[in-house]
């Protein structure tokens, strides 16, 4: 059962490592000038500046993830909430902040946030890249409460009403017995938000901050050389994928893990 | 007092500034964007389905070497950044497809912007189409295939008039939800400066200097957009509900 599945993968792999070497060799035919640098030492020669650049879209992948979890928690439980108030509000919070595009947001937050603080006289930098983190929070704030309210919807029943039965306070019902339930259905889309939260860093390139994608084109500018296009963006998108395949992959292993146990 | 002239009062008086109502020439660059929005949207949703549907229907079938060309198409471009995809294409193969040569002896790109940002996000799209219509494939159960079978089916007639219906009913919550998500990624074809709506937006606020006026609108529209879709599929899906199954 799993044997045909894993050389399918395999072949997957090897086919996208191939593709990217044809891409790198295919460049490499396209030079035309034997005097100049060949394209593998140029490519090798930005390596580490592209992956310093990559190291940072990880950063704030991290930081965002960390404040729309932190933020998102709260409001995918408001969402289930007893006053109906509550649940509204939180529900109209959760869509608007879903259903956004996050570019859109990102441009919100870079053009409608202070670009520094004033507290007791003393100036407060706020750089781009923290407002970038906070862009790209507000939708992962919106998506994760959407999991948590489906993480808890998915306990049956039963288990709330059997908590009330042995005197549980609803708080204790919540926090003792149907969270570390719902945590186990939680953590497959979880993973899954935070990969496409990995993929969608790129974004801050285009409101100005320096990441990965900027210090590509960066490159770029400087060699002034079209047969270095193909290689240095396939670079950058091999990185990312080096990334984000394994989260992919441990994503499926829970979600199959999970099926059989319900 | 006409409509444009009161929103013309309304920025006089209290500084509240939208444009794209009382300025022809800001309300034609946001309809056009809107209109270059919604072309992006359509154009790539129906090549991204079809994209999905091959896929699927070849991950079904039988031959080794397609299944393991078209997994590594879906891993590859549903493991890497949309946006970098978009450049990629714009920027690295685009030059590889050289247009006509135009009277000032230039070499004009063959696909345009407009061309590589539906290319792009088509099969960005239609990679994760394919996981979509294979997992509604797969849960169509076996017995109805084999009974299909029986009564003397073909594999193709079986899948178009049986299986298909049925996965096609089953895949359509995470379709849609993909294609909310693809109306969302047109977004980026700002990026390679395709005149979309952001793009438009943008270029109003800032000529018009109404950043916060013009954000609101450009959410506001994006948000309706997407409402409109849902709204949409919410009947289609009433509509294709089949009595008696849970689809």
């Amino acid at each position: 059962m799993s044997e045909p599945k894993l050389t399918a993968h395999g072949v997957a792999v090897a086919l996208v490592t191939a593709a990217l070497i044809a891409a790198a060799s295919l460049a490499h035919a396209q030079e035309s000038s034997p005097v100049s640098a060949s394209v593998l030492s140029l490519t090798i020669k930005w390596l580490p500046l592209i992956f310093m650049g990559f190291l940072l879209n990880l950063l704030v992948s991290v930081l965002s993830m960390a404040i729309g979890t932190v933020a998102g928690i709260p409001l995918g439980l408001a969402q289930i909430a007893r006053s109906s108030l509550t649940r509204r509000g939180a529900t109209l919070v959760t869509q608007f902040t879903r259903n956004a595009p996050w570019l859109v947001l990102l441009f919100l937050t870079m053009f409608l946030l202070p670009f520094q603080f004033r507290v007791f006289g003393q100036s407060i930098p706020f750089p781009a890249w923290i407002k970038a983190v906070i862009g790209l929070a507000i939708p992962v704030m919106g998506n994760v409460s959407e999991i948590v309210r489906g993480g808890v919807l998915s306990i049956p029943r039963a288990q709330w009403e059997s908590a009330e039965s042995l005197a549980f306070s609803p708080t204790q019902t919540v926090f003792k017995i149907i969270l570390p339930q719902a945590l186990k259905r939680m953590l497959p889309p979880w993973m899954n938000l935070y990969a496409i939260l990995a993929m969608a860093t790129p974004l801050i390139a285009i409101v100005g901050v320096q990441d990965g994608l900027t210090d590509v084109r960066g490159a770029l500018v400087a060699e002034n050389r079209t047969d270095l296009l193909l290689p240095l963006y396939a670079t950058l998108l091999a990185m990312f994928f080096v990334y984000c395949y394994p989260i992919a992959l441990a994503t499926r292993a829970l979600e199959r893990r999970a099926e059989v146990k319900f | 007092m006409t409509i444009p002239e009161a929103f013309q009062h309304l920025n006089d008086a209290y500084g509240i500034n939208l444009s794209l109502v009382y300025d022809p020439f800001d309300r034609n660059r946001f309809i056009r964007g809107l209109e270059m929005t919604l072309l992006l949207s359509l154009v790539s949703m129906a090549l991204s389905v079809v994209i999905g549907l091959a896929g699927a229907w070849i991950l079904g079938g039988r031959s080794r070497f397609l299944k393991g060309v078209t997994t590594g198409f879906v891993e590859a471009f549903r493991n890497t950044p949309p946006l970098i995809q978009l450049l990629f294409f714009f920027f690295a193969v685009s030059p590889f497809f050289p247009g006509p040569v135009n009277s000032s002896g230039q070499v004009t790109p063959l696909i345009g912007g407009v061309g590589w940002a539906i290319l792009s996000l088509s099969l960005y799209a239609g990679a994760l189409n394919v996981e979509i219509f294979r997992s509604g494939l797969e849960a169509v159960p076996s017995a109805t295939r084999e009974a299909a079978e029986s009564l003397g089916y073909t594999r193709l007639q079986a899948f178009r008039q049986i299986v298909f219906p049925l996965a096609f009913r089953i895949s359509l919550p995470a379709l849609n939800n993909n294609m909310v998500n693809l109306i969302k990624t047109t977004t980026l074809a700002y990026a390679i400066g395709v005149p979309e709506l952001l793009y438009a937006s943008a270029a109003i606020w800032s000529e018009s200097l109404n950043v916060r006026e013009m954000m609101l609108v450009m959410l506001a529209t994006y948000l309706l957009l997407i409402a409109l879709y849902t709204g949409i599929m919410d009947r289609v899906e009433r509509a294709l509900r089949m009595p008696g199954t849970d689809v």
